[in-house]
């Protein structure tokens, strides 16, 4: 009788089965809401976008505001800063990316990039003519001493990307969006 | 171990209690006439230390939940308002400020002293584990009360350690929003950990009782590391070891107090006085001090491995640092579980203890130079004893000869044997 069975597929055996997997979904159903409100709610996923005018930043002149919760790092290159950027052969990177795939075509002396550390996420210093600029001549990051370049590539220290890039739009001449 | 009971209710009422609820019973057992190894000396002191400390902990966090506002705008001058208005704030709050470091001073103790007197083997690798799951606890909820007064360091902190989750592969991004509740840390993290904060502490509480437990089932390891033979042994642990551990408590009182009384903020960092800023990074992070060796492993992985970044490197190796205690009594072959026999073993045992302290040192200092090399050399030698000296040693070595029994180890030869006669 017992190994009767145990071979044969009964009605029971279905219905445990079918009980067990409609069991399985209602814990998942009721287990990822209180998963899910921990991501980013609404008020936060609003903040998407931002603009701001890039008329008055001097060649040379850096600024950084805020978007997302995040820095983002605007600076005005310099004639001599883009050809340095350019000039880097590409084996000498750590995350090989050409100083034209960083940039907008034609908007070439505006490096727009998140102000955060591939690492561990601190913010590099370099936005004030006063901060440590690392070796590179670019940004700085204190916490594990990461140094990026003046196109924002990674080139020396722990992180191992280059700074990244976030979504923009060039408005009109001097107005971009983010995001 | 049960049937060491010398309860006999009295009593109608206590005799009607105990068939029903025996409460009484079982803590005159455990708490009363448990055998106790009467060799055991002061290291042994460091779990009722840090009972103590969990229950200081749990009362003035208590104290201050209800004073402190989760709200990254409101945070850190709630904090302040404890420490200025709130009637004995200042000391309620630095208690519980000096206690996290307190409690972790006394749990690296306590787990040196399970490292030296080889108590994480047979039979009691559970035991071991437990603490080992303590720790991790331990390290989470002082992370997160460290956020809560949302100082630059506490920002900083929670950013950067938070990230160490993103260098997991593919899940990393997922998870490192899911701990945020938003793109940076922000108002969103401030609240979560702050409900976490309150919750884990209790969640230790309940793992430190399976700890006990798995304690009283083998029962107590002592400095000669031999086995209970016979009750002559033994001392029950009241009154001798409560008294003992009463002693040791207040002792430990008084560096803690002069900390509450004398200098409050002296183990923390200042930076943590300037509101948390999301846009400026302190120059120099350093962690809380009890986090720095772990803190120097990670930082010590500045290279990439084959296919492996540096950043990823870097967060296995700083997980695999306490990973690793996990597997200690299986990595520790030797049958002789205490130090004091095992004269290979002793002296990279101590180089151990100077190892980590030197990582202590290293993760407060800036990564640059000869800091940087003296971290991997650190690093490497953590993992090396380990993986490699443990297993090693402990298959080569020639222990000393182990004394009959506790009695014989403290009596010596002839009047333990005459005891016994
Ligand atoms: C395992 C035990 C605990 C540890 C290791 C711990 C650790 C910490 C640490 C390091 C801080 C930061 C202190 C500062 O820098 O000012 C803190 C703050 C705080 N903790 Fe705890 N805590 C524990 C238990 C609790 C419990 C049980 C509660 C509440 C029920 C609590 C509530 C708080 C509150 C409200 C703060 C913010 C106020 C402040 O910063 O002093 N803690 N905790
Ligand atoms: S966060 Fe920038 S180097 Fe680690």
């Amino acid at each position: 009788m017992a190994s009767e069975a145990a071979t044969e597929t009964t009605r029971r055996d279905f219905l445990y089965v079918a009980t067990g997997a409609v069991g399985a979904v209602g814990v998942g159903a009721a287990v990822w809401p209180l998963i899910d409100q921990m991501n980013p709610d609404a008020s936060v996923r609003a903040l998407a976008s931002i603009e701001f005018d890039l008329a008055p930043v001097g060649v040379g002149e850096s600024f950084t505001i805020t978007w997302r919760g995040q820095p983002i790092f605007v600076r005005h290159r310099t004639e001599a800063e883009i050809a340095e950027a350019r000039a880097v052969p590409m084996e000498d990177l750590k995350d090989p990316e050409t100083d034209l795939e960083r940039v907008v075509e034609g908007k070439e002396q505006w490096l727009i990039m998140i102000g955060i550390c591939t690492h561990l996420g601190c913010v590099p210093l370099g936005q004030k003519p006063s901060d440590a600029k690392g070796e590179y001549n670019g940004w700085f990051c204190p916490c594990h001493g990461s140094h990026y370049d003046i196109a924002g590539r990674i080139r020396k220290g722990p992180a191992p990307k280059n700074l990244v890039l976030p979504p923009i739009t060039f408005l009109s001449d001097t107005i971009v969006k983010v995001g | 171990m049960s049937g060491n009971s010398s309860y006999n209710p009295t009593g109608a009422v206590e005799k009607w209690f105990d068939e029903r609820l025996p409460i009484i019973r079982f803590s005159k057992e455990h708490l009363m006439d448990f055998p106790t190894p009467k060799n055991i000396n002061y290291w042994w002191t460091f779990g009722a230390v840090l009972a103590f400390i969990l229950v200081v902990q749990i009362i003035t966090g208590i104290v201050l939940a209800m004073h402190y506002v989760p709200n990254s705008e409101l945070a850190f001058d709630s904090v302040e308002a404890i420490r200025r208005d709130v009637n004995y704030g200042r000391i309620i709050q630095a208690t519980h400020a000096v206690g996290a470091s307190m409690f972790f001073a006394a749990v690296y103790i306590h787990i040196f002293r399970g490292l030296y007197y080889g108590s994480y083997k047979a039979p009691r690798e559970i035991l071991w584990i437990l603490g080992v799951l303590i720790f991790v606890l331990m390290m989470a909820t002082a992370f997160m009360g460290y956020v809560l007064p949302w100082g630059q360091m506490s920002f900083w902190a929670a950013t950067v350690i938070t990230n160490i989750f993103a260098a997991i592969p593919i899940i990393g991004d997922p998870i490192l929003a899911l701990l945020r509740g938003g793109f940076a840390v922000d108002n969103a993290t401030l609240n979560r950990f702050f409900s976490l904060h309150y919750l884990l502490p209790f969640i230790l509480a309940a793992v430190v009782g399976l700890h006990i437990w798995a304690l009283h089932v083998p029962g107590n390891n002592n400095p000669v590391g031999v086995e209970v033979k016979s009750s002559h042994d033994t001392l029950p642990f009241h009154p001798y070891f409560t008294m003992k551990d009463l002693f040791v408590i207040v002792v430990f009182l008084i560096p803690f107090s002069w900390f509450v009384f004398f200098a409050p903020d002296i183990l923390g960092h200042p930076d943590n006085y300037i509101p948390a800023d999301p846009l400026l990074t302190p120059p120099h992070i350093v962690p809380e001090w009890y986090f720095l060796p772990f803190y120097a492993i990670l930082r010590a992985i500045d290279f990439d491995m084959l296919f492996i970044s540096s950043k990823l490197g870097g967060v296995i190796f700083f997980g695999g640092s306490i990973i690793v205690l996990f597997f200690v009594p299986w990595l520790d072959g030797s049958k002789v579980r205490s130090g004091n026999f095992r004269p290979l073993f002793r002296p990279f045992y101590w180089l151990f203890v100077l190892n980590f302290l030197m990582l202590t040192y290293l993760g407060a200092q800036v990564a640059e130079g000869i800091y940087v090399l003296l971290s991997k050399v650190g690093t490497a030698y953590y993992f090396a004893y380990f993986l490699i000296i443990l297993p090693i040693v402990s298959r080569i070595e020639t222990p000393a000869p182990l004394p009959a029994s506790i009695s014989e180890s403290v009596l010596g030869k002839a009047e333990a044997s005459g005891e016994k006669g």
